[in-house]
């Protein structure tokens, strides 16, 4: 194709695509025009229903808990598959060492360590109350261990991390969330419906299985970064 | 729309741009950081402080560390 043929194909292409997005701009909502009916139902009946103060926790964790236990399994299988393609029998060798040598990284970073992973955890506690979650609170406990790496030591990360117990709270989220689903057959409710005691609204005791699913979930996404993390790092601690 | 959400989505914009013209890897890694601060910033602005909490911990932990991980180990085999 030559370059006058390609040029006269573009301007074509190009003029149809900019008519198309000015005529599809012309008919959008106004800004900040809301139309999810969903949206407007949920947050006037999600505080009575579910005793939750955080509207978003109650259809994450119950009206839709469903979709989450499908991007639970995303996550699970996700990072399974990295862990069979980079996973080698290393566990054996020996760590090698790795230590920070910069003293303002080290300083700082050994700082963040503590105060990251109860910020992780105060946010998965108070999902259902406040904004946050499972998932953003769990990414954070994550993410304040691997700056035990960062920081400081590649061993004292890994002792901090030990396969054998993030392999078992991975386990423990993903099937805890799928257990409380079928837990809730046998009280006789529906898969993952809500038949615990509700609680008090505005405390932590509130929601009856949104709690017990924020918690696995937590489990599940901490766990899955952390082995994500450590299957990364194996790959650039052991060279070939 | 008001003068704060407005700077925001500009915030973005740039952000976006920064990172697209970004061309050594491990800058363009640091950029995208600040690039998801921008957004995080944006989103509540917007009033959504869950997806501004995930989209902080996705941007600045999750995402950065994988690039991080790929560019260490891509560099160590350049440098036998």
């Amino acid at each position: 194709m030559s370059l006058r043929v390609r040029l006269g194909l573009f301007a074509v292409s190009g003029a149809v695509l900019g008519g198309l997005l000015v005529w599809a701009l012309t008919g959008l909502p106004a800004f900040g025009d809301f139309q999810g009916e969903y949206g407007q139902i949920l947050n006037n009946v999600a505080g009575h229903e579910r005793h939750v103060t955080n509207v978003v926790s109650s259809v994450v964790f119950d009206y839709r808990g469903f979709d989450t236990l499908g991007e639970e399994f995303i996550l699970f299988t996700a990072v399974m598959g990295v862990a069979l393609l980079l996973r080698e029998a290393r566990d054996d060798r020996e760590r090698p060492r790795d230590e920070a040598r910069s003293d303002a990284v080290r300083a700082v970073g050994l700082l963040l360590v503590a105060p990251t992973v109860v910020v992780g955890l105060f946010v998965v506690a108070h999902g259902y109350l406040t904004p946050g979650g499972g998932f953003q609170g769990g990414v954070g406990v994550a993410g304040g261990l691997v700056l035990l790496y960062a920081a400081g030591r590649y061993r004292a990360y890994r002792a901090a991390s030990p396969h054998g117990l993030i392999d078992f709270a991975e386990g423990t989220g993903a099937g805890g969330y799928a257990a409380v689903g079928v837990a809730a057959l046998f009280a006789g409710g529906l898969f993952l419906q809500n038949v615990v005691d509700l609680g008090t609204k505005g405390t932590l005791a509130a929601g009856g299985t949104i709690p017990i699913l924020n918690v696995a979930s937590a489990l599940e996404v901490a766990a899955a970064l952390v082995l994500l993390f450590h299957e990364f790092l194996e790959e650039v601690m052991y060279p070939e | 729309m008001i003068p704060l959400q407005a700077v925001a989505i500009a915030l973005v914009g740039l952000g976006g741009l920064a990172v697209v013209t970004a061309r050594d890897p491990l800058r363009q890694t640091l950029v995208a950081g600040l690039y998801g601060l921008a957004l995080v910033i944006l989103f509540v602005i917007f009033q959504a402080p869950d997806v501004a909490l995930s989209e902080l911990v996705v941007s600045s932990i999750a995402f950065p560390f994988i690039l991080l991980a790929a560019l260490a180990k891509l560099r160590g085999r350049r440098r036998p």
